[in-house]
């Protein structure tokens, strides 16, 4: 039950990353690509940290992590750039 | 078997609530209703799965595994940053065609503000002007 | 001595603990590293940090943070029901001013936050004096009570929290 369940996550997951790659690609705006691009990341955690369940292995984590972490600081700066030009004021 | 059953339920609850909030981003109509969409649907969708893991991890090796609680709640103290973040963009650019309702106070929304005073809550003590009545 | 050795104390708690999880099991090595750790950033990073006690009433706090996991599963649900079935046309997206009791900046932060995670709201931006918070509504029919459920159910405990 538990593996029917998992592959149905990874469908809705992956079914989600592909939607938000389209947004990626067709975006009306700059800040609905960033928002896109957050999206997508979210997404990719959720596929990594399903993928790691189904190996059993807990090294998933690490690059789990490490998305959430460059996910959300490369967000913030593409949104701090727009907003004024600069990253690091 | 009821550890199983709790886990295919928060699979299937963060597959689907992490697939609503993808499809927002392509049903809603405009840029601020889209913001509504990933920031909630896609922290539940990733929440659930995360404490799926986390049981799982209980369930077949009987040790709990505390890397899915940092990173929920990593996603869970981001999420609303990045949030503000895209919606401040938004504002600084879409804003004079778009308007928006007055602040009630003495000064501009902060990211219209273009004065050289700093923004900063702490400089109007109670009952001086600036503070809403 | 203490207090100049260990200037946050909470900090450093809440860096064995992440030190800790990362770590993903408990051993003496870890923990040992995780306390220097502790010791060591709040030292370099001091001056960057209010030194004022921040939250007065740890009670209320924990019940703060038990309500707020609560409306954000019941958010999810409200807006995943309104992605899924309510038609474009039919959608009344208002920005509501909230104005602010609240006087610190962290206050503010943590309920500009909250209403971030919860039902239908994003906090926008703030006023250049910190006085009005700027929000957006999914689906504001009614602004106002909008408005008065966030100041009666998140203001008014923050307030009691922090200040």
């Amino acid at each position: 039950m538990i593996t029917l369940a998992l592959y149905y996550a990874f469908a809705c997951f992956g079914l989600g990353l592909l939607i938000t790659l389209w947004r990626v690609v067709f975006s009306p705006s700059i800040p609905d690509r960033i928002l896109a691009l957050d999206t997508m990341v979210v997404n990719v955690i959720a596929l990594i940290v399903l993928f790691g369940m189904i190996t059993g292995s807990g090294l998933y984590f690490e690059a789990a992590l490490l998305f959430a972490m460059t996910g959300f600081v490369s967000s913030v700066a593409y949104a701090k750039f727009i907003l004024r030009g600069d990253i690091i004021e | 078997m009821i550890t199983e059953i709790i886990i295919a339920a928060l699979l299937a609850i963060g597959g689907t609530f992490g697939l609503v909030g993808s499809y927002g981003l392509v049903k809603l109509p405009d840029l601020m209703t889209r913001l509504h969409a990933p920031t909630k649907a896609s922290t539940l969708g990733v929440g659930g799965v995360l404490l799926a893991s986390m049981a799982d991890a209980a369930l077949r090796q009987g040790t709990v595994s505390w890397h899915e609680l940092l990173v929920t709640l990593f996603l869970f103290l981001t999420a609303p940053i990045t949030a503000n973040f895209i919606a401040k963009a938004h504002i600084a650019r879409a804003m004079p065609r778009e308007p928006l309702p007055p602040t009630g106070t003495a000064r501009d929304w902060a990211t219209l503000d273009l004065s050289d005073e700093p923004v900063m809550p702490q400089l109007t003590p109670p009952g001086r002007p600036g503070r809403p009545s | 001595m203490l207090r100049k050795l260990l200037p946050h104390p909470g900090l450093t708690l809440l860096l064995i603990l992440t030190w800790l999880m990362l770590v993903n099991e408990f051993k003496w090595g870890s923990l040992v590293f995780g306390a220097m750790l502790g010791v060591a950033l709040p030292l370099l990073t001091a001056p960057f940090w209010p030194d004022r006690p921040l939250i007065k009433n740890w009670l209320l706090a924990a019940e703060f943070v038990a309500i707020v996991l609560y409306d954000i599963a019941k958010s999810n649900i409200t807006v995943a029901l309104i992605v899924l079935f309510r038609p474009r046309a039919k959608l009344q997206p208002a920005w509501v001013t909230v104005p602010l009791d609240l006087q610190t900046p962290e206050a503010i932060t943590v309920l500009a936050g909250t209403i971030t995670m919860t039902p239908g709201t994003v906090t926008a931006d703030i006023s250049a004096d910190g006085r009005a918070l700027l929000v957006h509504c999914l689906d504001g029919a009614d602004p106002d009570a909008v408005r008065d459920d966030i100041k009666a159910r998140y203001e008014s405990r923050l307030k009691r929290i922090f200040e």
